[in-house]
């Protein structure tokens, strides 16, 4: 047993703290704003906006309002709205607290590649350099091995990489690592995962 | 001097040439000065570099351009979604530079504002790096970026006073103020022209200093991704 996406977005949702702005990237990061609870969390998206709302009812859409994945949202009592520059001054200035992103790789010295395979089809990093670069926490969200059951958790990153360390922690479906001196830490398994099956399924160097 | 133009051809009349540097706002298909770009495709300039953080899709937006090659570069931080784009960039037709997405930003925004470069940490490490000087301050290492001055930019907003002071609609305000700040000329496409002194001077987003030329217009406004949620049944 493991988590599966809901579970790992729960388990990311429990890092934000009351009154943290945050940017969370696409795909399962996405899932964790359905976790947050009671917990007063401000989103921001990178496109120009802090205090992003779920996504409108049908006939509400607004091709103004869209989130930095092109989707239709909606706004909310507290929302404001910048510039790109001004947006990506927050990132980088380190107002934003935390941001939760994807990856396609991890190493052991916190290094993250998320944004291009060579060989592959291009689309470019959009803001993922910039986040992982300037926000306060990196938190990854990602499975622990890829399709081919190969650990994603590495020593070294063999994909072109978007920051150099800076990774703070990973939550995969087989648990929570921390990016620390030497390597990684186990901070927890997931549910009915064993600390063996967590090292036998990890690459990089367990401290 | 009259900024009010009668259509987007006049209005790039006399400020839009080949081979020019074209800084353009927008984010996705949100906020794309969309007027203006259909008019520089029947205007037919060619080898034109666009600054601009997406490249349309294939019938919208700079891909409208791309179908008739026009377009010679692309400074771009995200260009998926455009098939046409990829084609001509892998058979080596068009010519690409990555740019992380705040790295393009604050280019446009330094260039507008006479500061020809700037140290930031973003692409540290990575291959945005290469080929670029690092410098350390207080122990952590920063790359030298520089700041873009384009021959013309294109912008859209939602609203515009007669002398150019421009108003835009939530998160269509992207990259538009810092495109127009970047341009020796800026043109601006907007919903609504309306007269001097109508607009609050306190809620006046883009100073019309920036903005020499201002068509009003229909827009389409296309939606990229249409995402929506239930209703609850009461």
């Amino acid at each position: 047993m493991a988590w599966d996406r809901n579970q790992m977005a729960a388990r990311a949702a429990q890092e934000l703290e009351d009154g943290m702005y945050v940017n969370l990237g696409i795909g399962i990061p996405t899932l964790v704003a359905n976790y947050v609870g009671d917990k007063d969390i401000t989103l921001q998206s990178e496109n120009g906006m802090l205090g992003m709302g779920p996504f409108p009812y049908e006939g509400e859409e607004d091709a103004d309002l869209i989130n930095a994945g092109k989707q239709t949202i909606t706004e909310l009592n507290r929302t404001a709205y910048f510039d790109s520059a001004t947006s990506f001054g927050m990132i980088r200035g380190g107002k934003i607290a935390a941001a939760i992103l994807g990856a396609m790789e991890v190493a052991e010295n916190g290094d993250l590649a998320n944004w291009m395979i060579p060989g592959k089809l291009v689309k470019g990093m959009g803001g993922a350099m910039d986040l992982v670069a300037g926000v306060g926490r990196v938190i990854v969200v990602m499975d622990h091995a890829n399709k081919h059951g190969e650990s994603k958790v590495l020593k070294e990153c063999t994909l072109p990489l978007t920051g150099k360390g800076v990774v703070d922690r990973i939550i995969t479906d087989l648990g929570v690592l921390d990016v620390v001196e030497g390597g990684l830490r186990i901070v927890e398994c997931a549910e009915g995962v064993t600390e063996e099956e967590l090292r036998a399924a990890t690459q990089a160097t367990i401290v | 001097m009259k900024k009010v133009y009668g259509s987007a051809a006049e209005a790039l009349d006399g400020v839009l040439a080949d081979g020019m540097l074209i800084a353009s706002g927008g984010f996705g298909l949100c906020g794309i000065p969309e007027l203006l770009l259909q008019a520089i495709k029947e205007n037919g300039a060619k080898n034109l570099t666009f600054a601009s953080n997406n490249a349309g899709v294939d019938d919208f937006g700079i891909g409208i351009l791309l179908q008739t090659k026009q377009v010679k570069k692309m400074i771009s931080s995200y260009v998926g979604e455009n098939a046409e784009f990829m084609r001509q960039y892998l058979s080596g037709e068009l010519e690409l530079e990555f740019n992380p997405q705040g790295t393009l930003a604050e280019r446009m925004r330094a260039g507008g504002c006479g500061i020809p470069g700037f140290y930031t940490k973003t692409g540290v490490g990575t291959v945005i790096a290469e080929g670029k000087e690092v410098k350390s301050f207080n122990g952590e290492d920063y790359i030298l970026e520089e700041g873009i001055v384009a021959d013309l930019s294109i912008v859209k907003a939602w609203k515009a006073d007669e002398t150019g002071n421009l108003i835009f609609r939530k998160t269509a305000r992207n990259f538009n103020p810092p495109a127009a700040m970047c341009g020796k000329v800026c043109v601006a496409e907007v919903e609504e022209i309306v007269p001097k002194g109508s607009l609050d001077p306190d809620m006046i987003h883009l100073p019309g200093i920036y903005v020499h030329r201002i068509i009003q217009g229909d827009h389409e406004k296309r939606i990229e991704q249409r995402t929506t949620r239930k209703r609850e049944e009461a």
